[in-house]
């Protein structure tokens, strides 16, 4: 059984389209459902098989010969870095598809599109040959841009293409330097290979080749830009709003709650092991934006007036945590950083399916639409109030555990990151306060909003389970750290001693706490 | 068997329990009887307080609790709680004050429509309270930290179809947030300093090591006092604390005055073996208690509004316990926050019955009279009044001479400066308070409403505030009234560091007459003026300017707005409405824009028109004609 776990976890989605191709259009909808389901059981058996203790390691490797004579294999493997991510991958399906239960037009298609999606993401998580990463990264863009731009808003086309042209331009650079270090490798040690790991171990250079930078330098940027992008880091994040905005609501909950964690996934996995000394280098760079980020993303998040445009923005804000704690090079800030992808995954997630919730009743994403809210559907204000609390990090909740452990290593790493990174604090719960404020308080001004109906049965399934997962995310996040923080710690050091002793980089940054 | 940890983690855990039965599960049903199961659920916690802090004895100096909570390399974090004598005196005023503000809200909010979820919030804030008083570690305080000004945002905001209650109750929670992320870089210096956030271990170490670095530990005590600061609502962050009168009146009561916002003493008392190393830090602390205190109690004067008379005298008074700590006076402090938890209480849920009396009526200059009508409510406040004016042998009368004293004897240099300093807000207090007293209950009636007393729920739980408020001064009488031994001082003496008192030049019997004396002066002084409107129109006209000063409450929140809030707009429009969609969008459609230009340029040369290749053809022809015969021709 755990020997075919895993391919049974990426191809169980890709049997759901093919049952929907012959079924009616309502049916679909169950179909992809179900299929959805069957991936959360198995992600539970992949829980219980998964073992923390050796979570460096890659588990339960499952492999295809695909092109042999280059030695590109279909294989996948899990470890403690893509474990959280497919966890989250596999429990937010259902919550996406329940929110796009309303969507009425071509519904197989429909349904195909998100079970693709799932297909893809999986893989990317799971695939551990370079080239089965590029497929899969790629394979994502299709169903999402259709979902973009068939069954969006308006907008939708413009939308569309700008999410792909800011992601594929990334994606292109991309495997350029994939290319580069296969060919690399190949005169390195006399043999073809896609194996991630094995890829690793190729030197790439630190001489300054052209204007200062090495050819260590460009494979990083070349690798990293397409992660910033998906992050999105500042100020590659305006392709975001417009993409979220446009979207259908399980689009918008899937893109936020597992297609921007491919970026911070990507730099654990490439950036960083294939380019020690280039990321170290780029602290300054990257460190610096995801600061700017994390200000500036609550900034103009408090200035918007759509609904799904502040959450949009607030996720540049709080990607640009995920950065900087990746950035401290420490454990805590590290693991902060993993812990704080899967927290944003729920949290936004979550608001977005809210958001959903009210589009549904009436239509509208804009504040001067609401007001007053909280008499006409409590149960509804009590969830909306609950996530956003979620999503400011208030402690005992699950928001709060990564932004602390993130703070903490920042603060370890160096103290002004966390002085600035702090005032998110602040400004973290004023654009959330003010939507509070906009759509739930005050006393009820439209008379369309006089009738409206509170939570159905839908809404329930998927903000109960929610709930739960913030709940126990806040209170007792060690059934989930015990699984990945030794991963982490244990692929942190063999990635960054790789050209680092424990004294030069991890040593020095500690002697000074 | 239940151990007493298992009782702790009760506790705790029942106004948890009491918030999810009324928030969550029985809602409608039971709406009626929410206020009898929250109080129910308030008054068994406070059960187990009562059962815990007979527990404790010489022997079992600490009762513990711990469960995991998350662990990240050498970062372990547990829940983590202990019960020892400082947490028995804060848990026994919450639970024991908040189970009757409890009883007394179910008559207050008797006409509302569905209470449970009020209920639910007043639990809930109970629950987060225990735990950030019970809780070993600077995190686990954290939590109940911003629980409780979660909370506090919830209840301010509870009538959220006026946006101006929800407003407050936003202000609230966000300039708390600006402390609380003084508190999380002070926990981070802590952490970095001693490897460990658990208040133990902390003493442990500083018992034992005097290797650490004075000027990183001044550090330490700077930011956690930024982050109580804003609990506490001192200068510069107590704007929140009158604005947030917009709640009910209990919740003021309870959150505002008697429990949350003493929160930062607590913090600072809590860390007192850190305090008492740094000097520096204690220096500010003081200025910034006692500059509170006279600041409060100057704007305090001029307010018309009952509650918010008594939002400031607040916020004067827990400047007062700031001086204390600021003092190393850690005992002082805890004493008198007991003391002003029963009076403050007291004078709330007395203010309280009276708007609800006058249905709604805070205007002060509205009431009068209402000795007659509300006898019950009357005789109570005049005990708290007398209380916080600090008439002997009421209990204000002890704590406030045992901050006024440790203030003069704490042998800093400026002692002298900051007791005088307090000794005008003290006398200012008595002041302002007997304005309101004389105004509210004496002379004639001068609003349109029918007053009437309050119900019994409503009587009895001011009935035993005021029986705390006379009687809670003789568990501390201070040493220069040998006529008792200082009881809760020894009880508190495991936890607390001993006042290091220093010779000064009047003694404390001398101070105390001082203070007394001022203290009568200010209540002849209100009296004087108040129980004659006359006089005090004719003071008005004198002192013009300066009632314009105080009751604009110093333009502080207008000064705020210029400074902080429209910048910050000015720059987040910026940024939004031409930075993100112009600048950085722009950019990066750049290359888009680069291609698409191009693109047009081709398309105009591959138009297919005949006429313009021939065009073209017919200019290429003419130049290269021109430029062979350039040379020739010229």
């Amino acid at each position: 059984m755990t020997d075919s776990l895993l391919a049974l976890l990426v191809f169980v989605p890709l049997v759901g389209v093919v049952l929907c191709v012959p079924l009616s259009q309502p049916l679909a909808r169950w179909v992809a459902l179900l299929t959805s389901l069957v991936g959360v059981l198995l992600t539970a058996l992949l829980y219980l098989y998964f073992d923390g203790t050796k979570a460096e390691q890659l588990q339960m490797a499952w492999s295809l010969p695909w092109i042999g004579s280059y030695g590109i294999y279909f294989s996948l493997a899990v470890d403690g870095i893509s474990f959280p991510l497919v966890l989250l991958t596999k429990v937010m399906m259902p919550i996406a598809l329940l929110a796009s239960w309303g969507e009425e037009r071509r519904l197989r298609a429909f349904m195909s599109c998100f079970l693709l999606l799932d297909f893809a993401m999986t893989g990317t998580f799971l695939a551990t040959d370079i080239f089965l990463f590029y497929v899969f990264w790629e394979l994502m863009l299709i169903p999402m841009i259709l979902l973009i731009g068939v069954w969006g808003s308006q907008n939708r086309i413009f939308a569309a293409l700008k999410f792909f042209l800011f992601t594929f331009s990334g994606s292109v650079l991309m495997l350029v330097s994939i290319l580069w270090i296969f060919t690399q490798y190949f005169q390195q040690f006399g043999n073809y290979t896609g194996e991630i790991i094995e890829l690793s171990k190729v030197g790439l250079s630190t001489h300054s080749i052209v204007w200062g930078l090495s050819t260590q330098d460009l494979v990083f940027w070349g690798l990293t830009l397409a992660f910033l992008i998906k992050v999105p880091l500042f100020p590659l994040h305006t392709w975001l709003p417009d993409a979220h905005v446009q979207a259908p609501t399980g689009g918008s909950v899937l893109l936020a709650a597992v297609l921007l964690k491919m970026g911070t996934y990507g730099l654990m996995r490439f950036s960083i092991p294939f380019a020690p000394e280039s990321f170290v280098r780029s602290i300054p760079i990257l460190s610096t934006l995801s600061l700017i980020g994390i200000v500036y993303g609550a900034w103009v998040a408090f200035q918007q007036t759509d609904m799904k445009k502040l959450v949009a923005y607030s996720s540049v804000s709080h990607l640009g945590f995920v950065v900087l704690g990746l950035c401290t090079l420490n454990r805590e800030g590290l693991t902060g950083s993993v812990l704080q992808v899967v927290n944003h995954g729920i949290s936004s997630g979550a608001l977005f399916v809210l958001v959903g919730i009210l589009y549904e009743r009436r239509h509208s994403r804009q504040f001067e639409d609401f007001g007053g809210l909280a008499s006409v559907m409590p149960k509804y204000a009590f969830f909306l109030v609950f996530v956003a609390c979620s999503s400011m990090a208030v402690p005992g909740l699950n928001g709060f555990v990564g932004e602390f452990l993130i703070l903490l290593g920042a603060f370890k790493a160096k103290p002004v990151w966390a002085y600035i990174s702090v005032t998110a604090a602040v400004f973290g719960a004023l654009y959330l306060l003010v939507m509070i404020r906009q759509v739930l308080f005050g006393p009820v001004t439209s008379g369309e909003n006089k009738n409206l109906k509170d939570l159905s049965i839908r809404d329930w399934a998927s903000l109960v389970p929610i709930t739960l997962m913030i709940l126990a995310l806040g209170i007792r996040p060690n059934f989930l750290l015990k699984k990945m923080d030794p991963a982490l710690d244990g692929f942190w050091k063999s990635s960054l001693k790789k050209s680092f002793s424990e004294s030069s980089v991890l040593g020095k940054r500690d002697k000074k706490v | 068997m239940l151990s007493s940890s298992h009782i702790l983690v009760t506790m705790i855990l029942l106004p948890l329990l009491g918030s999810f039965l009324n928030g969550i599960v029985i809602r409608p049903a039971f709406a009626k009887r929410a206020g009898v199961i929250a109080t129910f659920f308030a008054a068994s916690s406070f059960a187990c307080a009562v059962f815990l802090f007979f527990s404790l004895s010489h022997d079992v100096k600490a009762i513990n609790w711990s469960t995991n909570w998350f662990t990240v390399g050498e970062f372990h974090q547990q829940w983590g709680f202990k019960f020892d004598a400082l947490t028995a005196v804060m848990a026994l005023v919450v639970t024991g004050i908040g189970s009757l503000i409890h009883l007394y809200s179910i008559g207050y909010m008797a006409e509302e429509r569905g209470p449970s979820r009020y209920f639910a919030y007043l639990n809930l804030f109970l629950f987060n309270m225990l735990v950030l008083i019970a809780s070993d570690n600077l995190l686990g305080l954290f939590v109940g930290w911003e629980g409780v000004g979660l909370c506090s945002y919830l209840l301010i905001g509870y009538w959220y179809e006026d946006i101006d209650k929800a407003k407050a109750g936003m202000k609230a929670f966000l300039v708390n947030r600006i402390g609380d992320a003084g508190f999380l870089i002070g926990m981070f210096y802590c952490y970095q300093i001693f490897h460990t956030i658990r208040f133990d271990e902390i003493a442990q170490l500083l018992a034992t090591s005097s290797q650490f670095d004075l000027h990183l530990l001044n550090i330490v005590a700077f930011f956690l006092f930024v982050g109580a600061s804003g609990k506490s609502a001192q200068i510069p962050l107590y704007v929140w604390l009158p604005d947030a009168m917009a709640g009910p009146t209990p919740v003021s009561a309870l959150i505002h005055a008697a429990t949350m916002v003493t929160a930062g003493v607590y913090l600072i008392c809590r860390m007192n073996f850190l305090y008492m190393l740094t000097a520096d830090a204690n220096v500010l602390i003081a200025w910034i208690g006692a500059g509170t205190a006279l600041f409060a109690a100057l704007i305090a004067m001029a307010q018309s509004d009952i509650k918010k008379v008594l939002a400031y005298s607040t916020v004067s008074q827990l400047g007062l316990m700031f001086l204390a700590v600021g003092s190393r006076a850690y005992f002082a402090a805890v004493f008198h926050l007991m003391t002003h938890a029963f009076f403050k209480a007291l004078l709330f849920l007395g203010a309280g019955s009276v708007i609800h009396g006058l249905h709604g009526e805070q205007n002060i200059f509205n009431m009068g009279g209402l000795r007659k009508k509300m006898p019950g409510t009357f005789l109570t406040c005049l005990i708290a009044t007398a209380a916080i004016c600090g008439i002997p042998p009421l209990s204000g009368f002890f704590s406030k001479d045992t901050i006024l004293f440790s203030a003069l004897a704490s042998g800093s240099t400026q002692s002298s400066l900051l007791w005088g300093v307090a000794l005008v807000a003290s006398t200012l207090t008595a002041f302002y308070m007997t304005r309101m007293f004389v105004l509210v209950f004496l002379g004639n009636y001068r609003g349109e409403a029918h007053p009437h007393e309050s119900p019994w729920v409503m009587m009895l739980p001011l009935l035993i505030l005021a029986v705390g408020s006379a009687l809670t001064g003789f568990l501390g009488v201070p040493h220069g009234l040998h006529f008792m031994p200082n009881l809760m001082g020894h009880y508190l003496a495991s936890v607390l560091v001993e006042f290091p008192e220093q010779a000064t030049l009047i003694s404390e019997h001398a101070a105390m007459f001082v203070a007394t004396g001022l203290a009568l002066f200010g209540i002849s002084v209100g009296w004087f003026f108040y129980s004659r409107p006359s006089r005090a129109e004719s003071a008005y006209k004198v002192l013009k300017p300066m009632h314009l000063i105080f009751s604009n409450k110093f333009w502080i929140d207008e000064l705020y707005g210029i400074v902080f809030l429209a910048p910050f707009k000015a720059i987040s429009s910026f940024f939004s409405s031409f930075v993100d969609p112009t600048v950085i969008d722009g950019l990066a459609l750049l290359p888009v824009r680069i291609s698409s230009g191009v693109s047009v340029i081709i398309n105009v040369i591959q138009s297919g028109l005949v006429q313009f290749y021939l065009m073209i053809l017919l200019l290429g022809g003419l130049w290269v004609l021109w430029s062979s015969l350039k040379g020739w021709v010229i």
